[in-house]
């Protein structure tokens, strides 16, 4: 990990493996259990992975504030280290910022991989597209997150609860209200001109697969995956289909 | 030491149906509007005889539950403010980061103000975790909110001259400009609550009037002392009557009916742990590392004893509640008796929040503690 200045913010920054460049913008919880899914992606990338401003301890300036300022964060880090032709790979939190990027600039991305991206409200204003986490019990919070997957805190270091800690504080800094959306992005989709991937793990209690079709539908070049015996992260729960899946896309 | 009478004005008919959750999804289909109207009417009896009493009014406000079902504190504010004359009122108080109109606060403390004659004091609260639910308040950025509303307010009661604008990062406004401007110069008094030595140092640096919440015999002197700490480093005085302590008490001709009295009442404590886990640790509400920490190992709420040892909230007895000096109960003697220590044991206490009624405490029960309380204890505790 090393940690660059971009536009002002001090970005703690992971670059690790060789290959064509890929720019890996994680998820909104458990950091740590999503270790070995970035060491396989290094296996054939050069993958970047930024730790979200918030995310990574420090408080983002007054300023910046929403998701809007995250994607620009990430187009400034493109252009200052002049990468191209970019697989943009983003998971959940980390997918709604890719796709605000997206629709902002696409000019150094090759395609844009999305694993159950949150971001884009297109249901009814009384129907939630994302479960609202906050307000479920524990148990409900796991079976929302995991098919099969036993997550258990009790398990975590003390670094981890801390990180747990600080992820649940700016998922609510940069989305709590209006919920895990920009009403306006839905708007916007057709400006992403590269190819998309869809991602979505066939159990998916939080962003629902449903969802992942319909968003399909509203994208211009979208191909859906779905994996089976997965949740809302198939990348720790089925790896290897993961990865399978993105180096289809890849290769396609 | 100054007086008040505190109720939240409680819905507890649904305490039982509703078991061990008490707020945020609870059905209002639990809730008999019909037995409601006599509840509201009934406790507001009991704040109108304080004005005969001789014993200050305070209201607060929780949301979307069966323990408290003053939704909004202005409202039985406004009625008291008409019906009573002489006594002081204190909303504690107004969630101002739950608040998403800021200027409405102002105007509505000022118009009470007025009413009143300037009998209003104000209470600025941050708000118990769980009412970032129902007001939709983001969690992370919450106390950042609660100081531009703070400023916000303040400056809307005291700008005299037309109208400004306010352009913040969570409030915006074209034109502010209150009427009615408050009775009271510059303002009415401001309130906050305090749990811990940092909270009450934000009021200390401030000069501000605190209510230390039933945080008892052992935490409560810290509490004050991050207070005049603060007060000290910031120039300011810290005279005694800025120093208030919320209790329950019961006072009865003999102890064993003060205790049933406070016993009755302490169902207000006890139902206080009744929510669902998942709402007591909202984003950020708490600082990391002590959401860390209640991530690894989240019990229940645990009052401390004078001997070093602790009892579960939700299941306390009266004697252990008295021993933590979150309950006076007794007859008169014992309930000076009590306070008085409390007072030198913190170093001086000026407002006594009397939580004089609560949970299942009938009216007569009551109006009994009340009338007892200001005969034969009110007029001992003007001389602390």
């Amino acid at each position: 990990m090393k940690r660059i200045s971009v536009a002002g913010i001090e970005l703690d920054i992971d670059i690790r493996g060789n290959g064509p460049p890929m720019l890996y913008l994680h998820p909104e919880h458990y950091a740590h259990l999503h270790e070995p899914f970035i060491n396989k992606l290094a296996e054939h990338w050069r993958v970047f992975v930024p730790r979200h401003p918030g995310f990574d301890g420090r408080w983002p300036p007054s300023q910046f504030q929403n998701v809007g300022d995250l994607s620009y964060l990430y187009l400034d880090l493109l252009d200052q280290l002049d990468l191209v032709e970019v697989t943009l790979l983003g998971a959940s939190f980390g997918g709604w910022i890719s796709l605000e990027m997206a629709v902002r600039n696409t000019m150094r991305l090759k395609s844009l991989e999305l694993i159950a991206p949150i971001g884009v409200k297109l249901g009814d204003r009384e129907k939630f597209d994302f479960a609202d986490l906050s307000a479920l019990p524990d148990d409900e919070v796991a079976s929302a997150l995991f098919s099969e997957t036993i997550v258990d805190l009790g398990k975590f270091n003390e670094t981890q609860l801390l990180g747990v800690a600080q992820d649940r504080q700016f998922l609510a800094y940069y989305g709590w209200k209006p919920h895990l959306h920009n009403p306006s992005l839905a708007y916007w989709l057709h400006r992403i001109d590269v190819p998309i991937r869809l991602i979505w793990g066939q159990n998916d209690g939080y962003v629902k697969s449903d969802y992942g079709l319909h968003l399909a539908e509203r994208l211009r070049d979208a191909e859906f995956c779905a994996i089976p015996g997965a949740g809302h992260y198939p990348q720790i729960e089925k790896l290897d289909e993961t990865i399978s899946a993105l180096l289809v896309s890849a290769g396609g | 030491m100054k007086v008040w009478h505190f109720s939240e004005m409680a819905y507890h008919p649904a305490w039982e149906e509703l078991g061990d959750s008490l707020r945020n999804t609870i059905p209002s289909s639990v809730y008999d509007p019909k037995v409601g109207a006599d509840l509201y009417h009934r406790y507001l009896d009991e704040w109108a005889l304080c004005d005969e009493l001789g014993i200050n009014i305070m209201v607060n406000e929780h949301h979307t539950t069966a323990t408290c079902a003053t939704s909004v504190c202005t409202i039985p504010m406004a009625i008291l403010a008409r019906e009573t004359k002489k006594v002081r009122l204190l909303c504690l108080g107004m969630p101002i980061a739950n608040r998403m109109d800021a200027v409405r606060v102002a105007e509505e403390y000022a118009m009470l103000d007025v009413i009143s004659r300037g009998r209003l004091e104000m209470g600025f609260v941050k708000g118990a975790p769980f009412e970032v639910w129902p007001a939709n308040s983001n969690p992370a950025t919450l106390m950042e909110r609660f100081w531009e509303a703070h400023d916000l307010i303040l400056k809307a009661l005291t700008t005299h001259d037309g109208p400004f604008n306010w352009e913040g990062k969570h409030f915006h406004y074209r034109q502010v400009n209150v009427w009615p401007r408050p009775y009271q110069f510059p303002h009415p008094p401001i309130w906050m609550t305090v749990m811990s030595p940092g909270s009450a140092a934000e009021a200390g640096s401030r000069g501000y009037s605190i209510a230390s919440l039933n945080t008892g015999y052992l935490r409560t002197p810290e509490i004050f002392e991050g207070y005049r700490k603060a007060a000290a480093d910031a120039g300011r005085e810290a005279p005694t009557e800025r120093f208030g302590y919320l209790a329950i008490v019961g006072v009865g001709d003999t102890d064993e009916e003060g205790k049933r009295r406070a016993d009755q009442i302490l169902d207000y404590s006890r139902t206080t742990p009744r929510a669902a886990s998942q709402f007591w640790f909202p984003p950020g509400y708490t600082s990391n590392e002590i959401t860390a920490q209640m991530l690894h190992n989240r019990g229940p709420n645990m009052i401390p004893l004078r001997n070093g040892g602790q009892f579960e909230m939700q299941f306390g007895t009266v004697d252990e509640f008295i021993d933590a000096g979150v309950a006076f109960a007794g007859t008169p003697d014992t309930v000076f008796e009590q306070i008085k220590e409390f007072h030198q044991h913190v170093g001086g206490l000026g407002q006594l929040l009397m939580m004089g009624q609560g949970g299942h405490i009938s009216h007569d029960d009551t109006v009994g503690n009340l009338r007892l309380f200001s005969k034969e204890v009110l007029p001992r505790l003007s001389d602390l």
